[in-house]
């Protein structure tokens, strides 16, 4: 049976007919939809850990308890799952273990474009790279049996376009593969450097014969159309390159791209008047050709960076120019992403600008708070940073820069790695004041439980974090909670922790205007008492514009959240009810 | 040969829906079929392209400037922006609704004046009012599946797979809504 699916369904798919038992992540675009697939298996267990390391280390475990198991993350995700990785290459695996890795090339929802690849080469664990659904499925399900008998993880990398993209996949039965025994094995297990020694002869052994397996696999393909010019590509850039190409050149198409055969390219290249490396961000491929002595044109000929189109292949291989097309000719204003209507963060950096403060950023929806017109945030650097990097700008700055300066991060992720920057403020004896951004849910990834839900990922109930009694227990006696849509209150509040003489955290806690339980009525709409003041436009609402000069509501895009009845000094925005 | 279709509008607006139903529908008509989708912070009410690509064998799941057959815009100035995808000859259906980005909010932009007028000079050119034909069918939510309607007119795939899709893609709860805006859109 075929069925069209995501390339992040078919990972869910491949690892489900696999046979894995655990699957533990923590939510990232492009990568989150594989584990939200992965829930509706009810044979698999899955959890939403608190951050990748955890979820790595869940997978690991389970590994060497003998059952298959499974962790997925976004690129930026695998830099805080790094440690385990490195050792668990050296430990190998009981039940198969694969982990897998989506990059975003063009950044549609990241911080950097950083290339996962270099992860696979320098923790030296096999890496595969399908180029569509159908071999997202098939390799997720040959990485696991790769992974037992190399005994070795398995990584499997994405990009963006093969995450998100839907095509056809044959779909299979689960394999019966019941967990295997425990068996208590210290010289592989224990990782002190007496054991480890060892262990790493194991895994240089393991790399020569995964080298001559890459000579044989399958998974890395000739496809020979009889032509003078040689494509060596891998994933997403082998579907634009034949696309572009479609017969007029022979493919080398890679699907292990760690480690990379040498015999197979060299032949290939042999065969070939001109040969091509078309890889999306870093020269990997590129670079073991040329250290193979092969002469390839590869990031002479493409960019290093974003992505990859089929006219810009064509381009560089066959000097065929771009075709001339329509287009406006006057300027096209952009159009950003901005906070949804309703969103509570307007209400906490509609305060935080006016008071002008140093905003100290993090990783979430709320880094829309950098955009105009709220432009509030200074910095965003990666999960959890929001909090260590303030303490060391005060540090930096003099204990008179906290009465300036705050910190925003949001629930998910302060308990992603939020909490031992405040560990380290209370230790240190920093003074800031750190505004926990507690919207109910993980936001921005679409709506993921985390521990302070109270929720599991298949919606179960269960303890919750308790935020209050948690920043107490670290050593903040100053705990405020407050509900930013209260724009008078948040503001003393946000005054007041700054100028005090210890470290604060504000819970600022309103749920997400996107949340099925949060039900907000009506439409707001302005009445003739308007001044045309513009303070509501100050907010930044997608749903607050001006027609011929005036101030305006849109009803489509109104929610009713009234945030800007709150603002108005003259009382002239009332809520109408449908 | 590859068919390519280009979904554009603001994040938000139900694009993804509306390609989904439009992959499911061609695949029952046994093509390879690749949909490309946009998640994570681009849908935060920015610009959003989702591309349908069907044909014989489909290999890159994005459509490329100039290559187009037929762009669905729910916005006005996203259907402006995705102009030059348009391939020569290709059709474009506009959804004649104006939502101002940030930029023109804060001022920093103007909002170009009459754009259906100025497409329509220069392409096959069908622009809808896609949110009165949704409030008729009684949900203005239902925007993306007027304009599914207004454009499964335009292919060789019968009324009939396209109903029986949208009646597996749609929650039983907005069914009878969506199906109203189906007809409303395909009989315009």
């Amino acid at each position: 049976m075929k069925k069209l699916l995501l390339g992040n369904a078919a990972v869910a798919r491949g690892a489900y007919e696999a046979g894995v038992n655990v699957v533990a992540s923590y939510p990232g675009t492009p990568s989150t939809e594989i584990t939200e697939e992965i829930v509706k298996f009810e044979e698999i267990y899955a959890e939403w850990s608190p951050n990748e390391k955890v979820a790595g280390e869940v997978a690991i475990g389970a590994s060497i308890a003998g059952g298959r198991a499974m962790s997925c993350m976004k690129h930026v995700g695998l830099n805080v799952m790094a440690d385990p990785v490195f050792t668990v290459s050296y430990t190998g695996v009981n039940g198969g273990l694969v982990f897998c890795v989506a990059d975003d090339p063009g950044m549609h929802s990241s911080q950097n474009e950083q290339d996962s690849r270099h992860y696979a080469k320098a923790s030296k664990i096999m890496m595969l790279e399908p180029a569509d659904s159908n071999e997202c499925k098939e390799f997720t399900r040959m990485a696991f049996d790769l992974s037992e008998k190399f005994d070795t993880p398995a990584f499997i990398r994405l990009s963006t376009r093969v995450s998100h993209s839907q095509s056809l996949v044959e779909l299979g039965e689960r394999a019966d593969v019941p967990v295997k025994a425990y068996e208590k094995n210290p010289a592989k297990y224990v990782m002190m450097p007496g054991n480890a020694i060892k262990r790493h002869v194991d895994v240089e052994k393991r790399i020569a014969d995964l080298i001559e397996f890459a000579e044989t696999t399958e998974l890395n393909t000739v496809e020979e159309n009889g032509s003078k010019i040689g494509i060596i590509t891998a994933g997403i850039a082998y579907a634009y390159a034949k696309e572009a190409l479609g017969d007029s050149a022979d493919f080398l198409k890679l699907g292990m791209v760690y480690p990379l055969p040498e015999k197979k390219i060299m032949e290939f290249a042999k065969k070939h008047d001109k040969v091509f490396v078309i890889e999306e961000l870093d020269p990997v491929i590129e670079s073991h050709c040329k250290a193979l002595g092969v002469e390839v044109c590869g990031k002479e000929c493409f960019t290093l960076l974003g992505e990859y189109t089929p006219t810009m292949i064509k381009k560089a291989v066959l000097g065929e120019e771009a075709p001339e097309v329509l287009s406006a000719d006057e300027a096209i204003p952009v159009r950003p992403p901005v906070m949804c209507a309703g969103c509570p963060h307007r209400g906490t950096f509609y305060v935080l600008k006016k008071l002008g403060l140093v905003v100290s950023g993090d990783i979430g929806c709320y880094t829309l708070g950098a955009t105009p017109p709220l432009q509030s945030v200074d910095t965003t650097i990666c999960m959890g940073a929001s909090v260590s990097a303030a303490h060391g700008m005060a540090k930096a700055q003099g204990a008179e820069f906290n009465k300036k300066l705050v910190s925003v991060i949001g629930d998910s992720t302060f308990m992603h790695s939020g909490i031992t920057g405040l560990v380290d403020i209370v230790y240190n004896k920093g003074n800031n004041t750190v505004i926990i951004l507690d919207n109910s849910i993980t936001g921005m990834t679409g709506h993921q439980e985390n521990p302070t839900t109270g929720r599991t990922i298949r919606g179960e109930a269960t303890k919750q974090v308790d935020l209050i009694a948690l920043c107490k227990a670290v050593g903040i006696d100053r705990v405020t909670v407050c509900d930013p849509f209260d724009i008078k209150k948040f503001e003393e509040v946000v005054k007041e922790e700054v100028n005090a003489d210890e470290p604060s955290v504000i819970i600022a806690q309103r749920p997400c205007a996107l949340l099925k339980t949060v039900k907000y009525s009506g439409t707001c709409k302005i009445t003739d008492k308007c001044k045309n003041c513009k303070m509501c436009m100050k907010l930044g609402c997608p749903a607050i514009t001006l027609k011929d000069g005036k101030v305006v509501i849109d009803a489509t895009q109104c929610n009713g959240c009234g945030l800007c009845i709150n603002v108005c000094p003259f009382g002239a925005i009332e809520k109408e009810e449908k | 040969m590859t068919k390519n279709i280009m979904i554009v509008g603001v994040g938000g607006q139900g694009t993804l829906l509306a390609s989904r139903i439009l992959g499911n529908t061609v695949i029952n008509e046994g093509y390879d079929v690749k949909v490309s989708e946009v998640h994570g912070m681009s849908q935060r009410g920015g610009s959003v392209v989702t591309y349908v690509k069907y044909g014989e064998k489909v290999y890159s799941p994005i459509v490329d400037r100039g290559e187009a057959d037929v762009i669905l815009a729910f916005e006005l100035l996203e259907a402006y922006r995705a102009l030059p995808y348009l391939k020569k000859g290709g059709k474009i259906i506009i959804n004649n609704q104006q939502i101002d980005p940030m930029p023109v909010i804060t001022g920093a932009a103007q909002y170009p004046e009459n754009i259906a007028e100025k497409i329509s000079d220069m392409c096959d050119t069908t622009v809808v009012d896609a949110l009165a034909l949704a409030k008729d069918a009684g949900n203005i939510k239902a925007v993306n599946v007027v304009l599914i309607g207004v454009m499964a007119k335009s292919t060789d795939i019968p009324y009939e797979k396209w109903i029986e899709t949208i009646k597996t893609t749609v929650p039983e709860k907005f069914l009878d809504v969506n199906l109203k805006a189906f007809e409303l859109g395909y009989n315009i």
